[in-house]
């Protein structure tokens, strides 16, 4: 972006700092949105791997069956989760539903579309994606 | 570049001082922007806005900064105080909590010149909406009645008609940050406010204006615009409202 334009860019965008628990939901959406993409394309690579045979395929599962990988994994179904359970509120809430009705603001003018359900829907999806996680990295290290 | 100057033995009688930076730039002159340091001394009602005119009045005339009613009403003085979009009007040194305050042109304007930006887009997305009601009679043509409304249907628009058109919205809109061709969450706001309004009859041609690729579909409900109106508008609710009626959750 230039001077001129004066945007505050993909830094901007993604700075969740400055604007509440809702920034920080969209961008992790995003964050997981982008997470979930590449996990799908490694997904398409590792599974076209059984065209190579069953040495092939062992060779590629051995690869995947290590520590680093098992994390990335617990870590791909946090995002599974958060990205689902946080989808389903911005859903509601593009159509209308649970942003509250239109009043006539008193000060200090909280926003009513940033209401008690929608924060609770947030901190709902961050705490069912670390307990997936929790979970997952339980049953991938667990004997 | 950074000057350090203080206004502190012309204000006796205050307690506290911090310190001002404001961000300059001359887009005819300058390659990017500098912060010039000011000491300024403060009381508890103190706005940013007074601060900066006081740097203006004992050190740097040349500090361009756009106001007007000092009373968040006009919406001139919109600018980023400490990262933040605000109107500096309406922000008190003191609620800051912070000793050093930071002011820089409103982020997704064009820098007309150190703390002024333009609006001209905003204006013109504002104006694409058509923000006037739409009908085939009027009021004068008409020799029946005025256009009555009940006290409920003035609640479906009222909070979006308190928008005074500063801007803070779209500065603090992720999507503005960086898509230019974004209609933005303050056009959006007021096409809902139009659309909500009982007396409107031109919801169908609003509501195909906001149906592209960078109209409505391009919010994504981060709620920043409604956390930083200075007026209670909400935008993010009309958005939502208004998107509700596209996806057909309302009629």
């Amino acid at each position: 972006m230039t001077q001129d334009e004066n945007k505050e860019g993909v830094g901007g965008m993604i700075n969740p700092r400055r604007y509440g628990i809702e920034r920080v939901a969209y961008w992790l959406m995003r964050l997981s949105g982008l997470g979930l993409l590449a996990y799908f394309i490694g997904h398409i690579y590792e599974t076209s791997n059984i065209l190579r045979g069953q040495v092939g395929w062992t060779e590629l599962l051995e690869m995947t069956s290590t520590p680093f990988f098992h994390i990335i994994l617990s870590i791909v179904i946090a995002m599974c989760v958060f990205h689902t359970v946080n989808g389903i509120r911005v859903m509601l809430g593009h159509g209308g539903i649970g942003v509250g009705k239109p009043s006539r603001p008193d000060y200090p003018y909280d926003p009513a579309s940033q209401n008690y359900r929608h924060k609770i829907g947030i901190y709902s999806a961050i705490v069912l994606a670390a307990v997936a996680m929790m979970y997952g990295l339980a049953v991938l290290f667990g004997e | 570049m950074a000057q350090v100057s203080s206004v502190a033995d012309k204000q006796t009688t205050s307690s506290k001082s911090i310190t001002l930076r404001i961000s300059r730039y001359n887009p005819e002159y300058d390659d990017a922007s500098r912060f010039m340091e000011f000491n300024v001394s403060y009381e508890k009602w103190t706005t940013v806005l007074e601060a900066i005119l006081e740097v203006k009045q004992y050190f740097d005339h040349s500090v361009a900064v756009r106001y007007s009613c000092r009373q968040a009403t006009c919406g001139s003085c919109g600018m980023m105080i400490n990262g933040k979009p605000r109107l500096a009007c309406f922000t008190k040194i003191s609620e800051l909590d912070s000793n050093v305050v930071t002011v820089e042109p409103m982020s997704n304007f064009p820098i007309i010149r150190d703390l002024a930006v333009k609006f001209e887009r905003l204006f013109d997305t504002h104006h694409k909406i058509k923000p006037y009601l739409i009908r085939d009679d009027t009021e004068i043509e008409s020799d029946e009645k005025e256009f009555l409304q009940s006290p409920e249907e003035v609640e479906q628009y009222i909070q979006f008609a308190n928008c005074i058109k500063c801007g803070l919205c779209n500065a603090a809109c992720p999507t503005m940050a960086t898509d230019s061709s974004f209609v933005g969450p303050q056009a959006l706001a007021q096409a809902y406010r139009y659309v909500a309004d009982s007396r409107d009859k031109g919801k169908d041609s609003r509501l195909k204006m906001i149906d592209e690729s960078h109209g409505i579909w391009r919010c994504h409900f981060a709620g920043s615009c409604s956390q930083v109106c200075p007026k209670g508008v909400d935008p993010a609710m009309g958005i939502q409202l208004l998107r509700g009626y596209l996806l057909g959750f309302r009629s």
